[in-house]
């Protein structure tokens, strides 16, 4: 039973992180209808910067929150510059954009600091919480970080104008410009969240994998995996998904004898097929009620 | 009295293909005026040009001011109110929020709460589904919850395309007095859009009549309304 | 007496005869020879290269038959030239079968892979589809090393594979005769392309890629159709990576990541969707751009082939297709000339 507990507890650590890539998935969903592939390699050159900027002698907390407004800038610049004019195009084209940054972005990183895993501090310090190695204190300070996030991001999408501008937008992006919310600004808001969210999910995760230009692949996955578990539509949804993917994968590893640990991947790879073929909508997609 | 919104040498496409040709009107302010067409006359593709959602040719001017080539989102907070084809209601979000977004580019929080008051007096139905998913409400709801959303614009025009539609004819009976009211309470102007011509008649003061993207007829829409001669041929009845 | 010169002789033969004079088949047949002669006399490394080469363009081509003929999106083919390559590498190391027959062998586990993942992918569409087979992708390295497969697949060290020599004792190096046996392959699959697509079946599969509604109303099942295409995408990519195997002689988890899967996306982009030739563009492209780009900076290949794609989806969306029709047009008389007829149509 104890190992249950530790276990489930483990994957609620490592699903803060998923939740936190899911979370940014999610936005990213909500305002274009699409998965941006890119988001994990964002995340982590975000990361990088924190890193540098800490080289560089900056206090954690200042870099910290340096790099989040610094990747919420190049979130909104990249919306703007790159797919803003592309916004009535086909799916094929999203695509490659998003794999046009993915690679960009993940050789600029390997260019400017090299493929070499470096190490990444935690804020949070090394006394184990809960007693007895349950739960280490960044793991907690993980879990911590992602529900202040998602209270954060939940007291703005309902309780700001601008955030109910931005929920408009996505949900009927005409009838929002007839009541004068500026809709192609809303993206950009979009994305500047998304990547905002996305560094921090990196910043969390570092001290856990180690600093590298390929760190965030399988991240993503398991975010993608906890997004559409989550039902793609609410930031909630984003967060539950994360965390339970976290959880079944780390019971899976663990209970399932000689191999559980080896099938992560392959665990988000089956929960992403078979929700989007079985059960789209996700735990707690809505399902819209109109009558004509 | 000034003109509010004049449109001279209008045309749209959608894309490559024309919709609208060369159209004029004139609209004094306070007045409501009425635009009558056949399905695919071009009725909805004159307002969706008014707010800029078509590329256009020729000028809009309202105000006095062009508002051609505008953004959408500008056009409206000229004050310019659009109520869409199908209300365009954000379905998945409550009532209070649909309200709420109608005012979203004002400021004023005391000012708007009022509006809010208002909108409740001339359609107490929506004081009642407050917080309820707008997508819940029936189609007349829904209806009087655009008004009251394009309200919350403190409009000095209001676009109305084809309120009537799929509502039973005793609550589109409701909902044009209220908007007869409105007009004369609230001096919000009016371009409406119908497909029901007797109604639209009267209610307006002015008309103008919409064949293949072309204006074919346009005058006073009591003269219309009892011309027989003119309401046999191009209004069917 | 003014002479003619040779242009305004040709003019007047072509004017009196009856027929139209048409130089592509001599053209082509030129071409053919200088390819087949080539090995003889380049360093074996190149030839190395250009066999690459010829894999790439047979991997891009399936990928190609799956998202620019029938619309259906794959962030994921890597996946399915590893099943190629593996399949390859264990049938000669554990069933010491021949190589030649782990070819054909590798294209059909392969298409029944591809049509088994094609099953579930009919529901997905879009952006969807392209998350499924992303995901595909990113787990199949974790795959590869599954620990109970260890023995048949080597696990994380892989197997190593002996190149083949030239059959009957023909007077030329290995990687000479690898060169011909898999241009002998590409032949053989780009004319099956060219068939397949031209031929009734290829139709439907086009019509599926442009109104899939319209093309159910026409009576065509989507549902074995989009299948199949999966299959036989996968198929070709498949054979790519046995044929890779061989030439490499080498296969291993790590070398089946997800960059792969990019690399031939990247391939197909650039080349051209929906345009069987593209496959060579491509191939070309991915072959010998990260040379040229890692010689300016280590690890710059990436950022070469990002900057590409967005050129290709601003400036130019059709790719290597519309960048040579560019370039024909412009050339029109030559064209003509050299009797040129109207092109094949896609």
């Amino acid at each position: 039973m104890d190992l249950f507990i530790h276990q489930v507890l483990a994957g609620l650590a490592t699903g803060a992180i998923y939740a936190c890539m899911a979370l940014a998935v999610v936005m990213i969903y909500q305002a274009i209808d699409h998965f941006n592939f890119a988001q994990g390699e964002m995340a982590m050159f975000s990361t990088f910067i924190a890193w540098q900027l800490m080289e560089w002698g900056f206090p954690y907390w200042a870099a910290f929150f340096l790099t989040i407004a610094i990747s919420f800038a190049a979130g909104v610049a990249i919306e703007r510059s790159i797919f803003r004019p592309l916004h009535n195009a086909p799916v094929m084209s999203h695509v490659v954009l998003f794999i046009a940054i993915f690679v960009i972005i993940n050789s600029f990183a390997g260019f400017i600091w090299d493929f070499n895993i470096k190490a990444f501090p935690t804020p949070f310090g090394t006394r184990p919480v809960l007693g007895q190695g349950l739960l280490s204190a960044h793991d907690a300070g993980m879990i911590a970080v992602v529900l202040i996030l998602l209270l954060l991001l939940f007291v703005f999408f309902r309780y700001t104008r601008v955030g109910l501008s931005m929920r408009a937008a996505a949900a009927n992006p005409e009838s929002a410009q007839l009541v004068g919310v500026r809709v192609s600004w809303m993206l950009a808001l979009g994305w500047g969240m998304a990547a905002a969210v996305g560094a921090v999910a990196g910043m969390m995760i570092a001290p856990v994998v180690f600093l590298e230009p390929n760190m965030m692949l399988s991240i993503l996955l398991y975010g993608f995996a906890g997004a559409v578990v989550g039902g793609l539509t609410s930031p909630l949804g984003a967060v539950i998904g994360g965390f339970s993917v976290g959880v079944i994968e780390n019971l899976a590893g663990t209970f399932i004898p000689y191999i559980g640990r080896e099938m992560k991947l392959s665990i988000a790879l089956t929960l992403i097929i078979a929700v989007l073929m079985v059960k789209p909508s996700g735990l707690l997609g809505r399902k819209i009620v109109t009558r004509v | 009295m000034t003109a509010l919104l004049t449109a001279n040498g209008l045309s749209a496409f959608y894309g490559q293909i024309q919709v609208l040709y060369d159209l004029e009107f004139n609209m004094a302010e306070g007045g409501i005026t009425t635009l009558l067409g056949a399905n695919g006359a071009g009725k909805t593709s004159t307002l969706r040009a008014l707010s800029g959602m078509l590329r256009t040719n020729g000028e809009i001017r309202f105000n006095g001011q062009p508002i051609n080539g505008k953004a959408t989102e500008d056009i409206a907070r000229l004050g310019i109110a659009h109520v869409p084809e199908g209300r365009g209601t954000f379905v998945r979000l409550t009532v209070e929020e649909n309200l709420q977004l109608g005012a979203i580019s004002r400021s004023g929080r005391k000012e708007i709460a009022e509006d809010i008051e208002r909108v409740f007096n001339y359609f107490p139905q929506l004081r009642v589904r407050y917080y309820q998913q707008a997508g819940t409400l029936s189609g007349g709801e829904q209806q009087m919850l655009a008004i009251g959303r394009a309200l919350m614009l403190r409009p000095k025009l209001m676009l109305l395309d084809e309120p009537s539609f799929g509502l039973a004819p005793r609550i589109v009976q409701e909902l044009f007095g209220i908007l007869r009211t409105l007009n004369k309470q609230e001096k919000v102007s009016m371009f409406l859009v119908e497909q029901n011509a007797s109604l639209a008649l009267d209610l307006a003061d002015h008309a103008y009549l919409l064949e293949t993207g072309r204006v074919v007829m346009a005058g006073d829409a009591k003269e219309i309304r009892e011309d027989e001669g003119i309401r046999r041929s191009y209004l069917g009845y | 007496m003014k002479t003619d010169t040779p242009k305004d002789l040709l003019d007047a033969t072509a004017a009196r005869s009856a027929s139209p004079r048409n130089l592509k088949p001599l053209i082509g047949l030129v071409a053919l020879v200088a390819i087949v002669a080539a090995p003889l006399f380049m360093k074996n490394f190149l030839i190395f290269q250009l066999t690459l080469a010829m894999i790439w363009a047979i991997a891009i081509l399936g990928l190609n038959l799956l998202t620019g003929f029938n619309g259906q999106f794959s962030l994921g083919h890597g996946a399915f030239y590893a099943v190629g390559a593996y399949t390859t590498a264990i049938l000669m190391e554990h069933g010491g079968v021949s190589y030649y027959w782990t070819i054909p062998a590798a294209g059909v586990i392969c298409f029944i892979a591809g049509f088994l993942f094609g099953l579930p992918a009919l529901r997905l569409e879009g952006t969807y589809l392209a998350l499924a087979t992303f995901a595909l992708a990113v787990a199949m390295p974790q795959i590869l090393k599954f620990s109970p497969f260890e023995h048949w697949t080597g696990g994380v060290q892989g197997i190593v594979i002996l190149k083949p020599d030239a059959p009957f004792g023909i007077p030329i190096n290995q990687d000479q005769w690898l060169f011909y046996f898999t241009l002998i392959t590409l032949i053989l699959m780009f004319a099956f392309a060219y068939n397949l697509v031209g031929s009734r079946t290829g139709s439907a599969i086009k019509a599926i890629r442009d109104n899939p509604t319209a093309a159910k109303a026409m009576g065509i099942n989507l549902s074995l159709y989009k299948s199949l295409t999966f299959g036989v995408s996968a198929l070709y990519t498949g054979i790519a990576g046995a044929l890779s195997a061989i030439v490499v002689q080498f296969v291993a988890p790590d070398s089946f990541t997800f960059a792969l899967s990019v690399i031939l996306f990247v391939g197909l982009v650039i080349g051209g969707v929906g345009w069987i030739p593209g496959a060579f563009f491509g191939a070309l492209f991915i072959m010998f751009v990260p040379h040229l780009a890692e010689g300016v900076s280590k690890g710059l290949a990436g950022a070469v082939f990002g900057i590409m794609l967005i050129a290709v989806i601003f400036l130019m969306p059709s790719g290597a297709a519309g960048l040579l029709k560019f370039v024909m047009d412009r050339l029109t008389p030559v064209r003509r000339w050299m009797g040129s007829s109207s092109r094949r149509s896609q």
